[in-house]
């Protein structure tokens, strides 16, 4: 028999909040319906709390904690939407947008896209750091999609989503700092794969048009998630 | 392994040992070893045979003593003559004036502040042992630690004695050593693991390779001390491979210690097991950070994940894992062996025992100190250190490598302790000691270590992945005089930003040596800004 | 009262938001009641007046002639606004930087054209290293994202501008919109 499930109550933007022990900030906040802005996050797939947008502030301490992955806690008294949390995940996104090439207009997923959203949302107009238009390639090779590393933010969605749900590991990251990116295999040619099995689950979760489907236009490729609520309830009631 | 056979090792060795009238012992520690002591050590050894003097002189390898910059050091007889930058061609003069005297021209005063005014600890036995026998350690007492650990002591009174010590985690963190060991052995599980971090990847530090390349199985007998403590069977070494005589050393030690059964199986008879790896860290400076380098061990990418949880409670294999620094387990044998009170004895009130520095930059005398916790950073620069070389004037001193600050001179008087530094604005740090003088120009001291965290970041998230590269982009733009206030106050901006929000502690202290230079030497900014505020 | 001039300029950019500007249709009528077009591509007047209060600016920075320019706008002018994703963020123009000037002009002079491949040395000015946004190289005061804007963000920009007030954009418009 399951242990029996504890409630904590806490509170999130002065709102009182009962939440399951075993939830984090994100979901606790979500089910009384208050948003935090999320980017690497996906239900479905493990949290790596990476790109530090749902980091929130938490009474008593000077630290931020990453919502995504932080427990709630008997007593805790969150701050979602300071100013100064806006502020940095302005700047954050601002990062992502300076550090390669997310031309918006000439994009398949413009009018699609999380990261483009995020900074809609975040009322982010422009971006005060110097752009660095690095050279990136694009990988056409796969017969059905491409990996386009102009717009790839790295949030790892589609690593995890292959290695967790699909089990093939086909993505993962090489190299450090600016110089890690996405790759698939033995940092092959995408349609060399060997271990690929063209589910494209990846492309559909990725935030951005860093994965799509070959001969989609400028905004017209569309995510379909459907796939991740549905697999994860089913191994939940397997398990 | 029984204690008498413990016993009998020290006494054969040390009956060995008085047959020799002459000991001269070569130093190939980290740096006499890159001085090309090896071929000191062999024309010693040559010269001895050659006057057929194998039975009235003993030439040995030891670990380093400190001065290394001076290298290749050669001590004759303990503490009789000490010699300096030793080629092979002197070993013919140093083996004919064994017994008549000395080799002026190489003499090294061993009453130099350098000398006198460190305590040894960690490295009491660098210098003294061949780090590649392990009846050397054995004749200094080794291995009785662990004998009375296993036979005297309960685990709960093993952590007593680390928690009464006041012993503070050496990696850089200063987390209380005791409590970290307690909420291991309390954490639930029957699998524990333990983890000796060797990573150290600071440009400049040398202090755990030295200890690890000086004194191997001080390590191996502190891991299992731990081991026993909290309950782990298994431990790791995370060397980096950069390190190739410390691991070859440490290899070595494994095998001597699971040879005489003081690693493995029921050891000293009792029902506590313990077996040792060595893992290789691949060069990445991230993989020195915990989470970063479980990940490692186990086969993954090595990048950090959030805590909590910590791996005290969640690590390897998401077993209960204890993580701690070689110089920190380096403390333990002295610990046990002489008890929590008397190590709480040295330091000051909040930081216990003594610390290694890699002491380099401008200062006369470069290379590894072991001084008290609270003496004062004028004591290391002027004292040991012996001044700033060619008459130039003391600017700063940087601690902590690139996590750390640099401290004015203003500070010098300052004692060495956790909190002190951390008040200046500066880390503890694993031991990194840069001394700059006048002509250090902060900027780029600042744009070095930012640098360094841009290409060592592992790029998982954003605010260090690229906040890094920005800061970095506007240092070289001040460098290079190209820069407005505009971009000074964008610094500041990102500086805030990298701090609060980046993952792990990379990120989180990439912008300190940024911080501190512009707390201290904003001057030096805005000369080289190039329009200044208002224009 | 005295009506509240209002400049247009264009850069480096394909002359979208213009059209998008002239998308307001019989608005601009509406707005020509507080306001005064004093210099534009779209207006024939050749040279900028010494102050004016509302500058829309189209395109990216790119060539040495949008550098002289941009810097003799913002002199003169009171509010610079950032108008369309060139001027913000150097959008499509910039996609050059990742290729470099020299390679750039290359491809367009060299190996595209069959009859007499030549690299203009006159007339067309010469191309900056870097095609960057407009605040890189001046303040810019209201930013406006959009490829192009839509004209009902710019009716609402210019009106909330016009009548002394700092637009509120959330929600309003985004990149690549
Ligand atoms: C980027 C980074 C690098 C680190 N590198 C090392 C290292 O090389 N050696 C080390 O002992 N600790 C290193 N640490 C600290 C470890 O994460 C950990 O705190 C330490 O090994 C714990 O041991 P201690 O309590 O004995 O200090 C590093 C931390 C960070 C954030
Ligand atoms: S390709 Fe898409 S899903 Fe994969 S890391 Fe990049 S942005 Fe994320
Ligand atoms: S702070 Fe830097 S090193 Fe640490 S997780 Fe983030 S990117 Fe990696
Ligand atoms: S959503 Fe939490 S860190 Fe990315």
């Amino acid at each position: 028999m399951a242990p029996p499930t504890r409630v904590k109550t806490l509170k999130i933007n002065n709102r009182d909040v009962g939440a399951r022990q075993d939830e984090t900030i994100l979901e606790a906040a979500a089910d009384v319906g208050i948003t935090i802005p999320t980017l690497c996050q996906l239900d479905g797939l493990s949290n790596g709390g990476a790109c530090r947008l749902c980091l929130v502030e938490v009474k008593g301490s000077s630290r931020l904690y990453p919502a995504c992955v932080t427990r709630v806690e008997e007593g805790m008294e969150v701050l979602t939407n300071t100013e100064r949390l806006t502020n940095y995940r302005r700047m954050i996104l601002e990062l992502l947008f300076a550090e390669r090439n997310h031309i918006c207009a000439v994009c398949v997923s413009n009018g699609h896209c999380e990261l483009q959203t995020l900074a809609q949302d975040l009322g982010m107009t422009h971006v005060h750091f110097p752009y660095r238009h690095p050279h990136m390639v694009v990988d056409a090779s796969h017969e059905r999609f491409v990996i386009d590393h102009n717009r790839c933010v790295l949030c790892t969605r589609c690593v995890r989503v292959c290695d967790e749900v699909e089990g093939a590991h086909t993505w993962d990251v090489m190299g450090r700092g600016m110089d890690a990116r996405v790759i698939t295999d033995l940092s092959q040619p995408w349609g060399t794969s060997d271990t690929c099995t063209s589910c494209g689950k990846c492309v559909h979760v990725c935030p951005t048009g860093a994965l799509f489907e070959k001969g989609k236009s400028v905004a017209e490729m569309l995510k379909k998630r459907q796939f991740l609520p549905y697999l994860k309830l089913m191994r939940e009631e397997r398990s | 392994m029984t204690p008498e056979e413990l016993d009998e090792i020290a006494t054969i060795e040390r009956e060995t040992t008085h047959q020799f009238q002459h000991r001269v012992s070569v130093c190939v520690g980290t740096g006499c070893h890159s001085a090309h002591s090896e071929e000191v050590k062999t024309a010693l050894e040559k010269e001895v045979s050659r006057q057929g003097l194998e039975n009235w002189c003993q030439v040995k390898g030891v670990g380093c003593r400190g001065l290394c910059a001076s290298g290749p050091m050669v001590e004759v007889d303990t503490a009789a003559r000490l010699y300096q930058g030793v080629t092979p061609e002197d070993a013919v003069e140093i083996v004919e004036t064994l017994d008549t005297g000395s080799v002026p021209r190489l003499e090294c005063p061993t009453d130099l502040p350098f000398f006198t005014r460190q305590t040894k600890i960690v490295l009491e036995h660098a210098g003294r042992i061949d780090p590649e026998r392990i009846e050397d350690y054995i004749v200094m007492g080794g291995y009785t630690a662990l004998l009375k650990t296993l036979t005297e002591m309960t685990p709960a009174e093993v952590i007593e004695q680390i928690t009464t010590s006041g012993l503070r985690g050496r990696g850089g963190g200063g987390y209380p050593t005791g409590l970290k060991w307690r909420t291991v052995a309390i954490a639930a599980g029957t699998q524990k693991y333990i983890i000796c971090n060797g990573d150290e990847g600071d440009p400049g530090a040398f202090m755990d390779r030295s200890i690890l390349e000086s004194d191997p199985h001080r390590i191996l007998e502190g891991m299992a001390i731990a081991a026993y403590a909290v309950g782990a069977d298994e431990g790791y070494v995370y060397v980096r491979a950069e390190y190739p005589l410390a691991i070859k050393r440490l290899r070595a030690a494994i095998i001597q210690a699971e040879r005489n059964g003081l690693l493995g199986k029921n050891i000293f008879g009792t029902p506590f097991s313990f077996h040792v790896e060595i893992r290789l860290g691949a060069g990445a400076f991230v993989c020195g950070e915990e989470t970063a380098l479980i990940a490692s061990i186990e086969g993954r990418r090595g990048t950090p994940r959030p805590r909590p949880p910590y791996p005290a409670e969640f690590g390897l294999w998401g077993c209960p894992t204890l993580i701690n620094n070689v110089e920190t387990i380096a403390n333990i044998v002295p610990i046990v062996r002489n008890g929590g009170a008397w190590f709480a004895e040295i330091g000051t009130e909040n930081s216990k025992g003594t610390k290694v520095f890699a002491l380099t930059g401008r200062v006369n005398h470069t290379g590894l100190i072991e001084v008290p916790m609270g003496i004062t950073l004028r004591e290391i620069v002027f004292d040991i250190g012996g001044g700033i070389p060619d008459g130039r004037k003391f600017k700063a001193v940087q601690t902590g490598g690139p996590s750390g600050g640099c401290i004015p001179e203003e500070y010098l008087d300052m004692t060495v302790d956790y909190a002190s530094l951390a008040q200046v604005g500066s880390i503890m740090g694993s031991g990194g000691m840069i001394i700059m003088d006048e002509t250090s120009n902060m900027v780029d001291v600042a744009r070095y270590f930012m640098e360094f965290c841009m290409t060592e970041s592992c790029g998982k998230c954003i605010p260090c992945r690229v906040g890094t590269v920005q800061m970095h982009e506007l240092l070289c733009r001040i460098a290079a005089g190209q820069a407005t206030p505009h971009d000074l106050e964008l610094l500041e901006e990102l500086c805030d930003l990298v701090k609060q929000t980046s993952l792990c502690g990379l990120g989180q202290s990439s912008p300190n040596p940024v911080l501190s230079t512009l707390r201290y030497f904003r001057n030096e900014y805005m000369d080289q800004l190039a329009a200044k505020p208002g224009e | 009262m005295t009506k509240v001039t209002l400049a247009t300029v264009w850069l480096d950019g394909c002359s979208g938001c213009h059209m998008s500007f002239l998308d307001m249709d019989e608005r601009l009528l509406d707005l020509m009641e507080h306001a005064e077009l004093v210099y534009s591509p779209l207006v024939d007047l050749k040279t900028f007046p010494d102050m004016v209060d509302v500058t829309l600016v189209e395109g990216a920075v790119s060539s040495e002639e949008d550098l002289a320019k941009i810097r003799k706008v913002r002199e003169h002018t009171r509010i610079l606004v950032s108008l369309g994703d060139c001027a913000v963020t150097g959008n499509v123009p910039a996609m050059r930087n990742l290729f470099g000037v020299a390679a750039i002009t290359e491809r367009a002079y060299q190996e595209n054209v069959d009859l007499h491949p030549q690299v203009p040395r006159e007339v067309i000015p010469a191309l900056l290293p870097h095609c960057c946004p407009v605040h890189e190289v001046v303040n810019v005061d209201v930013f406006v994202p959009g490829c192009p804007p839509a004209a009902d963000t710019i009716f609402f920009i210019v009106s909330e501008l016009v009548a002394g007030r700092r637009p509120d954009l959330s929600g309003l418009t985004r990149f690549g919109a």
